[in-house]
């Protein structure tokens, strides 16, 4: 063995050992990363699945029937289902205007030193547990609304045609409007910080030209930033709108838990998130509790619609961003 | 004419901006009433019984000592089921995908997961987990919430490697240390504050997660730290506090919600910190 061989013969074993790591550590990510796909994959499926004796059981009326009816064992998704969209549209119609108008303050009017704060402020209450959230309103809000809020509502809107029948019964407080309310309040710390960083990303010389052209301020926001951001404000709105469908205890303290369609939204309804959340532990047969799984499928299908039109819409922003 | 208009386009923009600032003021109003609440009603409940007894039964006092141990547990097992597969996942990203289709679909998927109901992996956890099993258990419980942690994870760490300057991947390349090195001791140790930042920010999210523990960790009246068994958590604990008839269950649900509130705002701004920092040292 010759002395100029042999670093050559160590250099080549450790050439093929780092290849060989090398592969390793390559199939470990893909590994990781493949499993954020099977994850999706398997719940889809596994939720699917705990479902199956509910859709075969009833059938796709499922979805539009409205009894619920655990003893009888008759189980139908409608009322859930209304309760959960008239939530997160209430939610939406009070959340949506007001985070523009957050966004707007943060990313245009508000004094410098303000924004930061403010913009951080809002960020961390983003964060607080949404159980938080629905045990003030249990605690806090609905005594409040019953008492001062709305008898008022029903006294006065309640008489109205056309939207009457909305808002008129009972000030018992608990109810749609109340969780859409809460739902709102949740959310829009959510939406508001996507919309002002979505706004921060439009250029400084396309809004100073608007400026330079004696744009005022709301001209600037609405005739410039709005429509080179369009498609981003609608994927955080979708964003926030996922939220809302797929929110569950701070709906579950206020909607009141009740299987009974109605058109008032001062009355107490229900949500899929709230259904199961209160009545799965309780599911004593096969069949109800598998007809909870397919509630959570049905919210699965519905979410899943949502996120996705909101990342597609908000990754175009990126894109263009990115070029 | 021409006045009028002008005078029509500025009245516009004051109106506007009036509302804008109304809209900032009422989101701020209920977001401090809220805290103020969870302050105020949780502070005159915090007594040392709180860290001292367990969860009482109905309408006595005690205090929630084995549901914040519970939580610790299953938070603690949640990242650490999570947190390192996430790590990789995001460097599988940032690092491996080079922009294939089938890396965007993986960062798609992702982010459709960052934001879907917790309810719901709730119930995927309840049918891979505590179905097979027969009855519920705090293994279940760290498993929904390393679901969670996941895609949180995920996407930091790959935002996070992809701050990281191509300059410092090519010069540890061209001085010929293989890629698993590269990104094992050059890569991490760069990103290593966003990175941490990702996991706090997850453990901020699970600490408060009580959808998904419903139906898979369950509650546990008395003291366990039987994984396999049900265990008592906060989340869960605040819930049916709260949602019964006694006062005394409803100043200890107050007192819960108050340490909860604390904990995540204090995480935040930790996570918040460590962002702030090393940008300052980046420019």
């Amino acid at each position: 063995m010759n002395a100029s061989v042999i670093p050559w013969r160590g250099a080549a074993g450790r050439d093929t050992r780092d290849l060989r790591a090398d592969r390793r550590f390559r199939w470990l990510v893909t590994g990781a990363g493949m499993l954020v796909l099977a994850i999706l994959l398997a719940a889809a499926l596994s939720i699917a699945w705990g479902g199956r004796e509910a859709f075969h059981q009833f059938g796709l009326g499922f979805l539009w029937s409205k009894t619920w009816d655990p003893v009888g064992q008759q189980f139908g998704a409608w009322v859930p289902i209304y309760g959960t969209l008239v939530t997160a549209f209430v939610a939406m119609v009070i959340a949506v205007p007001v985070s523009f108008g957050i966004a707007m303050f943060l990313t245009e009017i508000a004094p410098k030193p303000l924004r930061a704060p403010i913009g951080i402020a809002i960020e961390l209450l983003a964060g607080i547990p949404s159980i938080i959230y629905g045990m003030w309103g249990l605690f806090v809000l609905v005594p409040q609304l019953s008492e001062h809020v709305y008898p008022w509502i029903d006294a006065h809107l309640g008489q109205l045609p056309l939207v009457g029948p909305l808002f008129a019964g009972p000030p018992l407080g608990l109810g749609m409007l109340t969780a859409g309310l809460v739902l709102a309040i949740m959310i829009v710390p959510f939406i508001a910080s996507v919309m002002r960083e979505v706004f921060l990303t439009v250029p400084t010389r396309l809004k100073e030209s608007a400026y330079a052209l004696g744009s005022t301020r709301w001209e600037v926001v609405w005739d410039v930033v709005l429509p080179s951001t369009r498609s981003a404000v609608i994927g955080g709105i979708f964003l926030g709108l996922g939220r809302a469908l797929g929110e569950t205890m701070a709906v579950t303290f206020v909607l009141g838990n009740a299987h009974e369609l109605t058109a008032s939204l001062l009355m107490p309804g229900n949500s899929i998130a709230a259904t199961i959340a209160n009545e799965f532990a309780e599911a004593d047969s096969p069949m109800y509790r598998s007809s909870l799984v397919a509630l959570g499928f049905v919210l699965f299908l519905v979410t899943f619609v949502v996120l996705a039109a909101a990342r597609l819409m908000l990754r175009r922003l990126a894109k263009r961003e990115g070029r | 004419m021409s006045a009028s208009l002008y005078t029509m386009r500025s009245a516009k923009n004051v109106v506007a901006q009036v509302l804008a600032m109304l809209a900032t003021a009422f989101g701020l109003f209920w977001l401090v009433w809220i805290l103020w609440t969870t302050l105020h009603e949780g502070f005159a409940a915090l007594d040392v019984h709180l860290f001292t007894s367990m969860t009482p039964p109905p309408g006595e006092s005690g205090g929630m000592l084995n549901a914040f141990v519970g939580s610790a547990l299953m938070s603690l097992l949640g990242i650490l089921f999570g947190a390192p597969v996430g790590i990789l996942a995001g460097t599988y990203l940032a690092e491996y995908s080079n922009r294939a289709w089938i890396g965007e679909t993986v960062r798609f998927v992702n982010d459709i997961l960052l934001s879907a109901p917790s309810i719901v992996l709730g119930l995927f956890v309840y049918a891979l987990v505590v179905a097979p099993m027969g009855h519920f258990s705090a293994l279940a419980g760290a498993i929904s919430l390393a679901v969670i942690v996941l895609p949180v994870v995920v996407r930091t760490t790959d935002e996070m490697l992809r701050l990281v300057p191509a300059q410092m991947r090519e010069a540890a390349l061209s001085l010929g240390v293989p890629q698993w090195k590269v990104t094992l001791q050059v890569l991490y140790r760069s990103a290593l504050p966003g990175i941490l930042t990702g996991v706090l920010l997850a453990l901020a999210r699970i600490s408060g997660e009580t959808a998904p523990l419903l139906f898979t960790a369950l509650n546990n009246q008395y003291w366990s730290t039987d994984v396999m068994q049900p265990m008592a958590n906060v989340p869960v604990v605040i819930f049916q506090f709260a949602m019964s008839p006694y006062d005394s269950w409803h100043a200890l649900a107050w007192a819960g919600a108050f340490v909860l509130t604390l904990f995540v705002l204090v995480v935040g701004l930790v996570a918040r910190a460590i962002v702030a920092r090393t940008r300052i040292s980046h420019d």
